[in-house]
């Protein structure tokens, strides 16, 4: 076996020495049979007729000593590549529209891929990724927000102790981080000192933390992120022992991790988080611990599983006031990718819809080239070209077209990720796993002997089926109705692929015109919202925090261009909101009957900043003090659910969740769009109420400090006082900081990015759609046409007038149109319930954009027809019939 | 990977091409290999020996085209069987000569055995029946 390969490989690259050698042997053959014939007499002409004879045909010989090296078929494949490139080089335009069509459509969607595979694909960044799991708590009832809780601290360390799994948890921990310049304010997270071991993370610089560490009274070390470590030390190893101070606690820097570490997503700073101090970490009634966990060795998913429900049983019994009905459930962790998964496939899905119109059109291209050839390929075969062999050709042709044209696409791919991810609204997330990596490279490779195959097919079948004879005698000049059919094929899947792209796009961009129309609910000019960390020194008792935020206010409302000033909890359209349940009477059923409302916590000052339109009563007033009565405003959706009106002032509320109650409703307001233009008509709780921040209950207002945010109105652009906002509130040790400052025009613009994106991009796919399939119906037709010519001249010399002939051609594009446009209208039908499904905003199949799409690309197809159509009827029948 | 044209282009094409004795014998398949085999057992030799050791040494009996044992060799060669190295004849010419291989002789051997044991076999059915 080796040595047939060994001999073959051989023969095979050194093929013209090894022709060489046959040669030589051949005519040393011939030379000693001659002789003999000589030496018995012959004269030398005759004896070498005798030789060669007896030899047998010498050229027949030799073709037999080829097949017998057993290297035909890599010399064929050798002919065929040169064949290629001399046939791609004689017409180079004709090579740079076909390789420039794939090389946009195999390239667009290799880039597609590598962010569909970078992002959805790869697994978690770590070793067996498959073996890690997610760990919740699960309860056997429900409150309003379902049964899925995140552990209590205290469960965590019960379960800790298991056979089947290595646990981990982690908190999140944000605050500000007073840096050798100035304060910031961080994302962070207390891990357990196993977490980044469990995961098998790199600690790039220094080290994890130690048992020791991870316990109450551990000394006060921590970890910070590459990224912080590249912004605030600029990557000095030195870092290490050096001390930083977060939450105005110092602290001593003890290692970097690596950059992909993110759990829960991306982290600055981790600290131990069993040195917490906090009651609520010992409280089993305080969920906020998230739980990772890592299979140990030959241990299945189910046997960990089953050890969880032992354990949850078990503290259940013995912790009955919160444990009762609570187990532990594990499910296999996942990167958390929000809700970019549809966009994503969606995208891709477009992508490959522009590939197969570029397939399609190329195809229909070489099927034009192929009947131009017949001629050539029928006197090959009269040659002795076998079927096969002349298939294998023109395939040999097609391979070379799309692997060219894949290589220029994955070049083109690279170049346009970085700008692609760049593009992409906010932050993409896992954009660091987006490569050209080698999966991406053989996914190119795929598509482009997909494509190969899908163009290359047709065209080289024909070349097969062709009667032979037929052709030889006919020549080139008429087109039989096989022919007509494939080429109409082609138009017709390209007609019906670009009426999905063109509707999609259709859909999308009338869905943002709607949503852009719509009113927010606020007036979203000139109010900027930033979040604001009070200085770590005055977290200490409610009355400091306060007055604290009574401070901000003030100074805020001192500063040139401020026209009014609030404090508030959650911003409309930002992420974030607290949703409470509520009564209309003092009987309050069971939490899961509870309607949800949304709460939003805030100072007098915010109906101004807002400016939102009162309904009836008044807003909240600085006569709405801790000590008076419970007030709420409600907003026209909550007036309706709860009192069937909006006339609600006087009423009362009960909120379990914030106290006895009940609440005096003073005023209602004009609902505002929390859930951003988009999604708040399918939101799940849109009724709202606003409540004085003044009556908050004093163990809430530490967990509150953390999570206000200042919102001014300006009578400036608000983004020029960002600057003197921020050394206004800097506060007396330059630690009081501002961060997430955005205007609330943006975050309005913001909650209908993801549509704008879409619309963008597809609308991009659409016109590439719309422009190849225009340029695949003219050159289908342009060539039918001119190949129809003379049989155009015949009907024109038995009667037709020019007209009828156009007719003709019409009648021939209107067809194909028609055929595409159905099958693509109902191809489309299925995609606009896609975008329903996947895209939030899109509610209907938005006839009048489908009906728009529609008629443009009829519009286009027709003047694509119109060119051939004029050419055809001034066809002269006397040079036409000559032409036969 | 090969295509084995021999089927297409059998060494009867020769007939008619010249007048040959009427009781010459047509080659069955395959066995041209085995001669060859047997052929280059004793001593190396190039081609055109080869060829006319076959002619002599068969009486002319064997219909054989004499080329077709250049793709004979070729086969052989690339199976393993015989192996080629290019040496100066006593004419002081270059020529290509073959011998066999451990593999080959091992395969004459048992291609020797096989067809005595065919050839008795037959011969046997042919005298009882």
């Amino acid at each position: 076996m080796v040595t047939d390969l060994w001999h073959r490989l051989r023969a095979f690259v050194l093929r013209r020495s090894v022709e060489d050698e046959m040669a030589e042997e051949i005519r040393f053959d011939l030379e000693h049979r001659t002789d003999k014939y000589t030496r018995a007499g012959l004269s030398g002409g005759e004896a070498r007729r005798r030789a060669l004879l007896e030899f047998g045909g010498v050229d027949q010989i030799k073709e037999e000593v080829r097949d017998a090296r057993g290297t035909r078929l890599l010399d064929e494949l050798v002919q065929d590549l040169r064949y290629t490139w001399r046939t791609l080089m004689h017409r180079p335009g004709f090579t740079a529209v076909v390789l420039a069509t794939l090389a946009l459509g195999i390239g667009a969607s290799t880039a597609m891929f590598a962010v569909v595979n970078g992002v959805l694909l790869q697994p978690l960044p770590y070793p067996e990724p498959d073996r890690l799991l997610s760990l919740y708590e699960q309860t056997d009832w429900s409150t309003q927000y379902g049964n899925r809780w995140s552990f209590s601290y205290p469960n965590y360390l019960d379960c800790r102790d298991s056979r089947t799994l290595t646990l981990a948890a982690f908190r999140y921990v944000g605050g500000t981080l007073a840096g050798p310049d100035q304060a910031e304010y961080v994302d962070g997270r207390e891990v357990s000192a196993n977490l980044m071991p469990m995961l098998g993370a790199r600690i790039v610089l220094g080290r994890g933390f130690s048992e020791a560490e991870d316990a109450p009274g551990g000394s006060p070390v921590a970890i910070i992120s590459y990224e912080l470590w590249q912004r605030q030390f600029g990557g000095q190893p030195a870092v290490l022992g050096q001390r930083i101070v977060f939450e105005g606690r110092p602290r001593t820097i003890i290692g970097v991790t690596d950059t992909r570490l993110q759990p829960g997503g991306p982290n600055d700073i981790f600290l131990p988080i069993g040195q917490n101090p906090e009651p609520r970490m010992r409280d089993r009634d305080v969920h906020g611990v998230q739980v990772w966990a890592r299979l140990r060795p030959g241990v299945t998913a189910a046997a960990a599983q089953n050890e969880l429900a032992v354990v949850g049983r078990r503290l259940a019994a013995q912790y009955p006031a919160s444990n009762r009905g609570r187990t532990f459930m594990a499910e296999p962790l996942r990167p958390n990718v929000g809700d970019v998964r549809s966009t994503l496939w969606l995208l891709f899905g477009a992508v490959n819809l522009v590939l197969l119109i570029a397939c399609a059109n190329v195809a229909s291209v070489l099927l034009a080239r192929a009947v131009s050839r017949e001629r050539e390929l029928a006197m090959r075969a009269a040659l002795g070209a076998g079927r096969a062999r002349l298939v294998r050709q023109c395939l040999t042709e097609s391979a070379v077209l799309s692997v060219a044209g894949g290589a220029l696409g994955v070049v083109l791919a690279s170049a346009s990720l970085a700008p692609f991810i760049a593009f992409w609204l906010g932050t993409l997330p896992r954009a660091k796993s987006v490569a050209i990596d080698p999966q991406v490279l053989v996914y190119a490779l795929a598509a482009s002997l997909a494509s190969a195959v899908l163009f290359g097919l047709a065209p080289a079948l024909r070349s097969a089926t062709r009667n032979l004879e037929a052709a030889l005698r006919s020549g080139h000049r008429t087109l039989g109705g096989s022919s007509r059919r494939f080429h109409g094929a082609f138009v017709v899947a390209q007609i019906a692929l670009a009426i999905v792209l063109l509707v999609s796009a259709g859909i999308l961009g009338r869905t943002l015109l709607k949503l852009s129309a719509l009113e927010t609910g606020v007036d979203t000019r000139n109010v900027l919202v930033a979040r604001v960390a009070l200085s770590p020194t005055v977290m200490t008792t409610p009355e400091h925090m306060r007055a604290s935020w009574r401070d901000v206010i003030t100074r805020a409302s001192h500063l040139p261009g401020v026209q009014a000033v609030a404090v508030v909890d959650t911003v409309p359209m930002r992420s974030g909101n607290n949703q409470l349940g509520y009564a209309t009477s003092a009987a309050t059923p069971p939490p899961d009957r509870q309607p949800l409302a949304l709460a939003t916590s805030v100072t007098p000052g915010y109906l101004a900043v807002m400016g939102m339109k009162l309904r009836d009563g008044r807003f909240i007033g600085d006569e709405d003090r801790f000590n008076t009565t419970p007030v709420v405003v409600i907003d026209e959706v909550l007036a309706r659910q709860a009192f069937s009106t909006t006339r609600a002032a006087g009423r009362l509320l009960w909120f379990p969740q914030m106290g006895p109650g009940p609440f005096e409703v003073v005023g209602v307001v004009d609902h505002v769009r929390h859930w951003g233009l988009a999604g708040d008509d399918q939101a799940a709780v849109r009724a709202q109420f606003y409540y004085p921040f003044a009556q908050l209950p004093d163990p809430l207002v530490r967990r509150w400090s953390q999570l206000m945010s200042i919102a001014v109105r300006t009578a400036v652009p608000p983004l020029t006082i960002v600057e003197p906002l921020r050394s206004a509130l800097r506060g007396a040790a330059s630690d009081q900081v501002l961060y997430e400052v955005r205007t609330v025009d943006q975050l309005a613009s913001d909650t209908v990015a993801p549509q704008r994106f879409l619309v963008v991009v597809f609308g991009v796919f659409a016109g590439l759609a719309l422009v190849l399939a225009c340029i695949g119906i003219y050159g289908v037709l342009a060539y039918v046409t001119n190949e129809r010519v003379p049989e155009f001249g015949v009907r024109m010399a038995l009667g037709a007038t020019s007209g009828d002939v156009m007719r003709l051609v019409l009648r021939q594009s209107l067809g194909m149109l028609a055929i595409g446009t159905v099958l693509g209208l109902s191809a489309a039908f299925g995609t606009g319930r896609l975008l329903q499904t996947s895209v939030t905003g899109v509610q209907s199949m938005e006839w009048p954009a489908v009906a728009t799409m529609v008629a443009l690309l009829v519009a286009a197809a027709l003047l694509a027809t119109l060119v051939p159509a004029l050419r055809a009827g001034r066809v002269d029948p006397l040079s036409a019939l000559r032409e036969i | 990977m090969h295509f084995d044209r021999r089927a297409r282009y059998a060494p009867v094409e020769a007939k008619g091409v010249y007048d040959m004795p009427a009781e010459r014998l047509e080659l069955p398949q395959g066995t041209l290999d085995l001669l060859i085999l047997k052929t280059v057992a004793l001593e190396p030799h190039h081609g055109w020996a080869i060829s006319e050791r076959l002619h002599q040494i068969s009486s002319a009996t064997l219909l054989i085209r004499q080329g077709s044992i250049y793709p004979a060799l070729h086969r052989l060669e690339r199976r393993g069987l015989i192996k080629a190295r290019w040496r100066t004849t006593e004419n002081n010419r270059r020529a290509k000569y073959y011998e066999l291989t451990r593999k080959g002789r091992a395969e004459l051997d048992e291609q020797t055995d096989a067809w005595r044991k065919l050839a008795a076999a037959i011969g046997q059915v042919l005298e009882t029946v």
